[in-house]
């Protein structure tokens, strides 16, 4: 990587008003930390209160999808390839009168439909729509063994308001990398 | 029985549960990744305090923010609480949020349609 590929990265962060982008492992610490970041730079750039609380909702989410969904973890076994992939990427952005968090991560593949059909279903509805699945998922559903609930992207869809965009890119014979960009108006 | 008092942080509110007023009460912000383990307690607490409660006894949930695994746990301690009212205590939550924060207000109205406890709705400038 020559030199003035930093000036090139600088340019593409700019060019897409980025707020903070991050690859890595998100740890607890570090989710702590973005959230904290963000919390500062909204109550600087944005005047309305009610985007503010939306795009920090959103980012929790978000965040929290990241950290509970590190399916390249269970591939670590001292396997340098393996340590260095376990990662996920994080883009927050400003781009216009709107935001974008984007985020991608690998899931497992056989996990991969499962999510497709999931975020279908959640693009198919409305905003009352959702927040009847939200209430069935919340009263019906259990609690998984990471203690996660189900609700996640059901509440990402229903707080920013918008479609889910997504993709998965297959990986290798048992990953796919997970693509979601959320955008909140 | 002994109260709980604990403090905010960053990821988790602050609670006061308090056996000899009946008030029970969480405030500030509730997104730690484990829910389930900050809760626990809490809902160990409800229901021995269920044994022997006041006769009202309040809910205050005062939260700026709840991540979904939160919003899991709150139903469940919804739950306890709605077991033991009319079991020699009435039980009555308030529910704040803070003024144009919709998402919150309708959070209160959605647990509000799924559990069958008098629930108060109450708009404050800040929370």
């Amino acid at each position: 990587m020559s030199t003035n590929s930093i000036y090139e990265l600088y340019q593409t962060m700019e060019r897409n008003h980025a707020m903070i982008s991050f690859k890595g492992v998100v740890t607890a610490d570090i989710l702590g930390s973005v959230l904290k970041i963000i919390e500062l730079k909204l109550e600087h750039i944005e005047k309305s209160a009610k985007t503010r609380k939306k795009v920090y909702s959103v980012l929790v989410e978000c965040l929290q999808n990241l950290y509970h969904h590190n399916e390249f973890e269970m591939k670590a076994t001292g396997d340098m390839d393996s340590i260095t992939n376990n990662t996920s990427v994080l883009c927050i952005s400003n781009p216009d009168d709107y935001y974008e968090i984007k985020t991608g991560n690998f899931v497992n593949i056989k996990k991969a439909d499962e999510l497709k059909k999931k975020i279908e279903d959640i693009n198919k509805l409305d905003k009352n729509g959702l927040r009847d699945m939200y209430k069935m998922v919340l009263n019906e559903g259990q609690f998984s063994n990471k203690g996660t609930a189900g609700l996640g992207l059901i509440d990402i869809a229903k707080k920013s308001g918008n479609k889910l965009e997504f993709s998965f890119i297959p990986y290798d014979e048992n990953f796919s990398f997970f693509c979601l960009n959320v955008k909140i108006n | 029985m002994e109260n709980i008092r604990l403090n905010g942080t960053p990821k988790t509110p602050s609670v006061s549960f308090n056996f000899e007023n009946g008030i029970i009460e969480l405030r500030g912000r509730s997104i730690p990744e484990n829910s389930v383990e900050f809760y626990t307690p809490l809902n160990d607490w409800i229901e021995l305090y269920g044994k022997s409660p006041q006769p009202v006894t309040t809910f205050d949930v005062k939260l700026e923010y709840f991540n979904t695994s939160s919003s899991k746990c709150l139903l469940d301690i919804f739950k306890l609480l709605k077991d033991i009212h009319g079991n020699g205590t009435d039980v009555r939550i308030n529910w704040y949020f803070e003024k144009d924060d919709e998402d919150m207000e309708e959070a209160g109205e959605d647990y509000q349609a799924i559990i069958p406890l008098p629930f108060k709705m109450i708009e404050v400038e800040e929370i």
